[in-house]
């Protein structure tokens, strides 16, 4: 087992769990925002009253009651994604990918039944993935469709962008590919993999799997070298105006590339995890004083195009 | 406006020097003490007083001691056999009375005084008479030449000396000396005359305030002994201590003082003999007995605050309840400063808490036994599409009947530990597997496996730093180091360092 001094961590400018809790998440995400950011059908009504785009919302459930007419809720939807409205980490989150008649099909090959699925919505509702169990709802909606261009990075889901937004200026970025052993889930602890990206151009910098770098994709073995994120700029933006749009200091915005409609919002975290140090083999520290030196007033184009050009 | 940063620090700091200070004053006024198996001396301090009767009515009148610096008295307690006891409450201290229409006999009679050294007591009503009156008003028993000669002894003693102590170490030392003057002889040549006697006497002549201090050397194992007799000599500012044959002391410190004043220790009417011994025996006594019981008796304020006045079920209550800040602290130190990932915050301490009850090993294994069989069951359950309350009740109602099971098994084989479990509190039991079995579905088995065992780590941690009879004794004696476990609390709270699991964490980026 590797150790390091706290001095070693300290000269790298990494930053802690009890620093992230007290220092950033403490000081500048108040709690009365966090419902906002926390459930997810207000996060999106929110994205799309400031103009962010997001996935398509088919349906919600509320009520057990309501799952007796699930065939009929589900009847027009040949794919979706089913999601606790305040679920977290991507607990829950079930994709179907196609139906053939009552028999619906996950992202990765398995059959649910219909009354598989009336289950997995009840345990929804029961809270089980909600944060602190409370009673939840269940979110039924459009599944991004696959973008081909990540494809090399990515084995059977769908790779998203992590983008750390500190006082509205994107300060750190990094893509997440979901591996075989991350059961197509686009969750670093679950074993898929972190790209850092440059947030000058969107282009690769290092990648990780569990904490331990890596050059290629395990599954697809092609090499991040050549990641590079489209639209980055477009990318950026799309997250810091989350800023204006939750009001939270510290904040982590997910995005997804859809084939049809391109980027979209796919969620905010309040709380956002220090893993991203990791991936850009950075700590973030240096980059949130320079931030805080900023005496200037920015909107969010102007904190875009600083970030780009003065964050590295 | 004052930081946070600031705020916080000064409240750590009130918090810890109120609980310290508190504590500290226990221990060292009210003589609380800090280890559970701290003992103590008890001195018992018995008077015998040996009597024979002329047959007519009798009385004896034996002065009593009172609280002392230094030296604390528990109990006080006489015996008085055939004769009458009463005590009454003097000027200068209390007087016991035995008393008897028709003694005609030999009796025996005993007062008991226990006692214990404790250096920074101070009574808190002192009663401190100078009996000066001249009992030695010796000008009518004395002939001339005695008067001339004593005379001249303190014509000598007042030219070598200062003030009244000097004076009377002065006059110590010349009838001490081994080739006296003349005029020294001479007054010692005096019948019934003394060196204490004759000192006194020109003490008492010369006007200097001096009083007797009877009392007795604590020391285990004295018997029939006679009172010690010092003379207290009052200076302009201090006070000097004189033992009759060496000059000037310092009171000892295991001197216990039965008497203070020129009045005699013991008077007797009708009585043809009597004779006061004193013996004295040490016991070495748990001190939190002592203290606990001090407290109870005597009408302390501030200790009559104390847990030990509460009726002894809610005592126990408390002190388990006192316990759990401990266990708090130690998660705390594991989540924050450790960085170790638990399952739910506070279940390690409630875990901790079971630990304690069926014992570190037994309580191991039974949550080993009853988790598994529980995650099971519950894999089982799940399949039955229940409702998520509903499963959770089935899960608990199985792990009831598992407990039930090997309750009965183990009775039947011997094992009494294992009956202690049906204390291990099912309901967290139970949650722990439907949570376990959760994060196994979502995140896999090394995650679930990786916050079970890290609750087990801390609850075993947890389970030591509560099982401990010194950590008991503290929280329950000194509830007031609650608010030092809460200033650690909250600076630990406040800590933006790293964890210690991060040097492991982050280690792979120290070397890019």
């Amino acid at each position: 087992m590797k150790l390091v001094t706290f001095g070693a961590l300290r000269r790298k400018g990494i930053i802690g769990m009890n620093y992230r809790n007290i220092e950033l998440i403490g000081r500048y995400n108040p709690r009365k925002l966090y419902p906002m950011v926390d459930n997810k059908l207000m996060t999106k009504e929110l994205a799309t009253a400031s103009g962010v785009p997001v996935t398509e919302l088919y349906a919600t459930i509320e009520r057990q009651s309501q799952l007796r007419d699930l065939h009929t809720i589900l009847a027009t939807y040949d794919s979706f994604v089913v999601k606790p409205d305040y679920g977290s980490g991507g607990k829950g989150i079930v994709v179907i990918t196609h139906r053939e008649g009552d028999t619906f099909i996950k992202a990765s090959g398995d059959a649910l039944s219909l009354s598989d699925l009336r289950k997995h919505f009840s345990n929804v509702l029961s809270g089980l993935y909600s944060l602190g169990g409370r009673y939840d709802t269940a979110i039924i909606e459009k599944v991004v469709a696959f973008d081909p261009m990540f494809a090399n990075y990515s084995f059977e889901g769908v790779p998203d962008i992590r983008i750390i937004v500190y006082r509205g200026y994107p300060v750190m970025a990094m893509m997440r590919c979901p591996t075989k052993e991350s059961d197509g889930k686009a969750n670093l602890h679950q074993g898929a993999v972190g790209v850092g990206l440059n947030l000058k151009d969107g282009s690769a910098l290092s990648a990780v799997i569990h904490d331990r770098p890596v050059t290629h994709h395990p599954d697809t073995h092609h090499d991040f070298a050549h990641l590079r994120v489209p639209q980055w700029e477009a990318v950026l933006s799309m997250a810091s105006s989350c800023y204006e749009m939750t009001g939270l200091g510290y904040l982590g915005a997910d995005i997804v590339f859809d084939k049809n409609d391109g980027a979209l919002l796919l969620e905010l975290n309040a709380r956002p995890g220090l893993a991203i140090q990791i991936a850009n083999g950075m700590g973030l520290r240096g980059r949130l004083e320079t931030v805080d030196r900023q005496k200037q007033t920015r909107d969010a184009h102007e904190r875009v195009l600083y970030s780009m050009n003065y964050l590295e | 406006m004052i930081s946070s940063r600031f705020q916080v620090l000064m409240i750590v700091m009130l918090l810890a020097m109120a609980g310290l200070f508190v504590s500290w004053y226990k221990v060292v006024y009210l003589g609380v003490p800090v280890t559970p198996h701290d003992k103590r001396s008890v001195f018992t301090v018995t008077a015998e007083v040996d009597l024979e009767g002329t047959g007519s009515a009798a009385s004896v009148s034996l002065r009593l001691p009172s609280q002392q610096p230094g030296m604390k008295i528990l109990e006080r307690e006489g015996e008085a056999g055939e004769f009458g006891m009463t005590t009454a409450s003097m000027q200068d201290g209390e007087l016991l009375h035995w008393t008897k229409r028709q003694f005609d006999d030999k009796s025996k009679l005993f007062y008991k005084v226990r006692v214990t050294p404790e250096p920074l007591y101070e009574p808190q009503e002192r009663k401190d008479m100078w009996d000066t009156s001249p009992a030695y008003d010796d000008t009518q028993f004395w002939d001339a030449s005695e008067q001339a000669a004593a005379a001249g002894i303190l014509n000598f003693a007042r030219e070598h000396s200062a003030d009244g102590i000097s004076l009377a170490a002065q006059l110590i030392d010349m009838f001490n000396t081994e080739m006296p003057t003349d005029a020294v002889k001479e007054l010692l040549a005096k019948k019934n005359e003394t060196t204490s006697s004759l000192v006194m006497a020109l003490l008492a002549r010369e006007k200097v305030p001096f009083r007797k201090v009877r009392g007795i050397m604590l020391e285990d194992g004295q018997k029939k002994r006679r009172a010690v007799t010092l003379l207290e000599v009052k200076g302009t500012d201090e006070t000097g201590y004189f033992s009759f044959k060496s000059g000037q002391i310092t009171l000892p410190e295991n001197f216990f003082v039965w008497s203070l004043g020129n009045r005699a220790m013991m008077t007797t009417k009708g009585i043809a003999k009597a004779r006061l011994r004193f013996s004295v025996s040490e016991a070495k006594v748990a001190a939190s007995m002592l203290s606990k019981r001090e407290m109870l008796r005597q009408g302390n304020d501030f200790l009559n605050f104390s847990l030990y006045t509460l009726p002894s079920s809610q005592q126990n209550a408390f002190k388990q309840l006192l316990l759990i800040p401990i266990g708090a602290l130690v998660v705390v130190i594991f989540r924050i400063l450790i960085g170790i990932r638990t399952m739910g915050t506070f279940m390690p301490v409630l875990f901790a808490l079971a630990f304690i009850q069926t014992t570190l090993i037994s309580g191991l294994a039974m949550f080993f036994v009853i988790v598994a069989s529980g995650l099971i069951v519950r894999s089982y359950l799940s399949r039955l599409q229940l409702l998520l309350v509903a499963r959770i009740s089935a899960v608990i109602i199985v792990v009831i009947s598992i407990m039930s099971i090997m309750s009965i098994i183990s009775f039947k084989l011997g094992i009494d530990e294992v009956l202690k479990i049906t204390f291990f509190p099912m309901i967290i039991l139970s949650w722990t597997i439907e949570r376990m079995s959760i994060l196994w579905e979502e995140s896999g088995a090394r995650e679930a496996l990786t916050q079970v065992g890290g609750s087990l780590i801390v609850a075993i941690a947890a389970s030591f730093a509560m099982d401990n009879d010194f950590v008991r004794h503290l929280t329950f004696t000194f509830p007031e180091l609650q608010l030092l476990v809460l200033a650690m609390v909250i600076l630990i709270g406040r800590y933006t360092g790293y964890r210690l699991s991060e040097l492991v964490r982050f280690a792979p980026m120290a070397g890019r």
